[in-house]
């Protein structure tokens, strides 16, 4: 039996006149690795900032591991058990990779921000050494942020993101602005990563190959609502799904593969 | 990979340097000194504020607090000894920092630092209405003493002196530990990106809140010293020049270390005092030229210039 980890109940966002969000009924299970599609402005990351306290709801209720969060800032959120990472990686410019995901490791410690002891103690250089080597950034640990290529910035926000051992990790387009060829490297690495975790993973992408690789589920966003659920061959074989966000490009690839496999 | 921290050692070395040529300085560079001691404790607390982003135009409120604490301890309260004195200075500044830390932890940049602004003036239009502590002329400290032995009155700059380098040793060393834990680290990181710092499960405002309160009492302890050394307090202490000097001397040093607010404390009193010996009437410019250099071309401070020998640039 599955458990469900996040559930959101008619969850609405209005800006003004503007509805960027509209009565959207999910449920994510623990372990579970969500893909989430759809075209720009269809309410994906509203949605990834209402669970994370970004934004407040206009209505709706938001439940993790069946207790009400809605309305929690982004700390108290981040406290439950969700993390997220960013479209444009969240980093902190002036300090170095290492430093990053040493003051990562403070502050998402027990003990949080401790002023006794130095931040960058060996024991602390080890963890965070480790956590880097994870990833496979560790070759940048004294790199100044500002100088890191884009792929290594993503890896090391979605690092920062998991030190914290959360139970639901949302990811913000994580392969947006990396490399075609690197892409799915990186997105291997922080499968592997979320794997070993344990925790569920919800992540938005507009790479419909990327979805198809890693998602065991798809949900599809249009114009603010939830226009299909269900596992992702299932979901990106849906007609609305095809129409409005895949379109005929993902179409004509899956029909080539299709003959190519055929032949 | 990471150099062994020569700190402590340093300071340690910069205690018995400046205790040992306590002895032998004339007095007026014991004045010198000591004031510039003082005026680098409420630096090293804005340099807490401006590592976390946020520039306090009004550290003056707590460095006239700590002074009138002195004064006011000494002549109504009858409390003339130089640690109790201190610790009061400490317990005023707390409360008072705790109070308007609470409402000013909410706000960043420009509204920080004119909300700051404000508060120091109105203690200032406060003093200055008030002619039961002197009104705009202020009045004088009474005589201190130090566990019980009274100094005379020769001696009594010399034993503020060599009190203000122990104090400020404690400060340097302990503010210095504190910039290499978690909690100094917070603070660039609320400068840097104050939403990851949010996703990251703390809590900038809180955060903030601490950092106000150690820059509010540090400031104090340091205005306290003055009052010590100067025997005289008066409301210019809470004026928003005073507050712009120390914002001038953090610029002057730069943010990058502790002993950096305590070099630029001696390097600004000492370029006012030649300029003002030099030029009576045009002093001001010539701090003013000196605070353009070091911008155009120090933009770090004076302390950039160590940073950038260490690691070779220079």
């Amino acid at each position: 039996m599955t458990n469900i980890i996040l559930e959101t109940r008619g969850l609405s966002k209005s800006f003004g006149a503007v509805t960027a969000a509209a009565d959207i009924n999910i449920t994510i299970n623990e372990e579970e690795i969500v893909g989430v599609i759809g075209s720009n402005g269809a309410g994906k990351t509203t949605f990834i900032n209402m669970v994370t306290g970004y934004l407040t709801p206009s209505e709706g209720t938001i439940l993790f591991r069946g207790k009400d969060i809605t309305g929690l800032s982004p700390m108290q959120v981040t406290r439950t058990g969700i993390c997220r990472s960013f479209q444009v990686a969240q980093l902190f410019p002036e300090l170095t990779t290492l430093e990053n995901m040493l003051v990562a490791h403070s502050m998402l410690s027990k003990k949080r921000l401790g002023w006794q002891r130095p931040l960058k103690s060996q024991v602390n250089i080890d963890a965070a050494m480790g956590a880097l080597e994870g990833y496979g950034i560790d070759n940048y640990a004294d790199a100044q942020v500002t100088t890191l290529p884009q792929g290594v910035r993503k890896l090391l926000d979605i690092a920062m993101a998991m030190v914290g051992s959360p139970a639901l990790l949302l990811l913000d387009e994580p392969t947006s602005g990396v490399a075609i060829e690197e892409k799915f490297a990186l997105m291997d690495t922080v499968m592997e990563a979320v794997n070993r975790s344990g925790a569920a993973n919800f992540f938005v992408e507009h790479d419909m190959e990327i979805v198809s690789r890693y998602a065991t589920r798809v949900i599809a966003f249009y114009d603010g609502r939830v226009i299909a659920d269900g596992p992702t061959a299932e979901a990106l074989a849906n007609p609305e799904v095809k129409e409005f966000i895949v379109g005929t490009e993902l179409h004509r690839q899956q029909s080539e593969s299709g003959e190519h496999a055929e032949n | 990979m990471h150099r062994a921290d020569k700190t402590p050692r340093n300071l340690c070395l910069a205690l018995v340097v400046l205790l040992a040529a306590g002895i032998i300085m004339p007095n007026w560079l014991t004045f010198l000194a000591t004031v510039s001691i003082a005026k680098g404790m409420v630096v090293v607390g804005l340099i807490v504020l401006m590592r976390t982003g946020l520039v306090s135009f009004g550290q003056g409120l707590y460095y006239c607090l700590g002074g009138y604490t002195v004064g006011i301890a000494g002549n109504y309260l009858g409390i003339t000894d130089v640690v109790g004195i201190l610790f009061l200075s400490v317990v005023v500044a707390g409360i008072v920092g705790a109070i308007l830390g609470l409402l000013l932890c909410r706000y960043r940049e420009i509204f920080f630092a004119m909300l700051t602004m404000a508060f120091s003036m109105i203690l200032y239009g406060v003093l200055v209405k008030s002619d039961n502590l002197g009104s705009t002329d202020g009045f004088n400290v009474a005589h201190v003493s130090l566990f019980g032995w009274v100094p005379s009155s020769d001696g009594v700059s010399i034993v503020i002196y060599s009190l203000a380098c122990m104090i400020a040793f404690l400060t340097a060393f302990f503010i210095h530990r504190y910039f290499q834990s978690g909690m100094g680290f917070a603070g660039d990181s609320i400068r840097e990106n104050e939403i990851r710092v949010e996703y990251l499960g703390i809590s900038p405002r809180r955060v903030i809140f601490y950092k106000y309160v150690l820059a509010a009492v540090v400031a104090a302890v340091g205005g306290s010293i003055t009052a010590l050394v100067a025997g005289h307090v008066d409301p210019e202490m809470a004026y928003w020049t005073t507050s712009g000097e120390f914002v001038f001397v953090a610029l002057l040093g730069g943010t990058g270390h502790v002993a950096a607010a305590f070099i630029g404390a001696f390097l600004f009193e000492l370029i006012r005092t030649v300029a003002f010996d030099l030029s009576p009437y045009t002093w001001q410019m010539i701090l003013g030229i000196t605070l353009l250099m070091v911008i155009l071309f120090l933009p770090k401070g004076l302390w950039s210039l160590i940073t950038a020998q260490r690691t070779g640039r220079g």
